[in-house]
């Protein structure tokens, strides 16, 4: 598993992690029209990393892969989540409150900070199951983080 | 579709028991994803595809994760076995048959499925898309009535993240 797979499985996955980020990023932008959301969205997206990383072996991804970006972007979208929930409270009335414009039912750009929830809830999850993955694979004895 | 959701549960238990018996680590994890799969397949019987996509990736990366543990270690199941009494068997078994008695007491008391209650959840499946202007009846109610609960769902994973990079580092910081 330290070098990773023969030839056919790293061009293959190569191919393909492209289209499970497209279509993780499609669940989430999509969540509030279709099934899905940041959850299901960030689960898919960080299944794609992982193919990448089971591919090409914890030794070559280690290089281009550090942990700290996946918990600093797993911080990021923690506080953007919050601070998208404290635009209510700041220019409305209280928390959470749906101030963006609603906009038409069915269209990508409707329903208020729904949409922004979602990616920020994508990420987060993104970050933090890649984050944990990462973690239990390649932290070793002496290592520093 | 009772009849195809009790083929899954009963494909389900058979699974964990199957996970239990073999002595092959390896052959126990892979029937123990029976289980999680057949559960995607429940949850699209029950018409909740939000929960099949999440239960699918998650199952996987759970056998993969659980698949190189024992790559890692050993296939051999080195559990000597427990030493139980037999007063603990029939303790466990009499408390269980205990529970299944009143837990199908209380159901039967219960309101119909799809009659909640309630009357919360009849303004949230009406009124949703009017409030919200999410046509995802599950993303309003998550992200827009229940958005407290999304929130500390938010932090919990975040703070078990925290957690496990902290357990897994070893080295302490020196200042």
């Amino acid at each position: 598993m330290n070098r990773g797979m023969t030839i056919i499985v790293k061009t293959v996955a190569r191919l393909i992690s492209g289209l499970i980020f497209l279509f993780g990023f499609y669940i989430i932008c999509h969540g509030h029209l279709t099934p899905g959301g940041g959850f299901a969205g960030g689960v898919v997206v960080s299944g794609g990393f992982i193919l990448l990383f089971l591919a090409y072996g914890s030794e070559e991804a280690k290089n281009e892969i550090k942990i700290w970006r996946a918990s600093i972007c797993e911080s990021l979208g923690t506080f953007f989540f919050w601070l998208t929930a404290m635009i209510g409270l700041l220019g409305g009335s209280f928390f959470f409150l749906n101030i963006l414009p609603k906009g038409k039912p069915f269209h990508l750009l409707s329903a208020g900070i729904i949409p922004l929830c979602n990616l920020f809830i994508g990420i987060e999850v993104a970050a933090s199951v890649f984050g944990i993955f990462i973690a239990l694979s390649t932290l070793k004895r002496g290592d520093k983080s | 579709m009772v009849t195809q959701l009790y083929l899954l549960i009963g494909l389900m238990i058979l699974g964990s028991i199957i996970a239990l018996e073999l002595k092959d680590l390896l052959s126990a994890v892979i029937s123990l994803g029976i289980v999680g799969f057949s559960l995607t397949l429940a949850f699209l019987i029950l018409q909740a595809p939000d929960l099949a996509i999440v239960q699918i990736v998650v199952e996987t990366l759970s056998l993969v994760i659980l698949i190189a543990a024992i790559l890692k270690t050993t296939r051999e199941d080195t559990n000597q076995g427990l030493n139980v009494k037999e007063f603990s068997i029939w303790a466990a078994g009499i408390l269980c048959a205990l529970f299944l008695i009143f837990a199908n007491q209380s159901i039967g008391l219960m309101s119909p499925f799809g009659f909640p209650n309630t009357r919360m959840a009849q303004n949230y499946l009406t009124l949703g898309v009017e409030k919200t202007g999410a046509v995802n009846i599950v993303a309003a109610i998550i992200l827009d009535f229940r958005g407290y609960d999304t929130l500390g769902e938010a932090t919990v994973l975040f703070t078990s993240v925290m957690g496990v990079l902290a357990t897994l580092r070893l080295v302490g910081r020196k200042k």
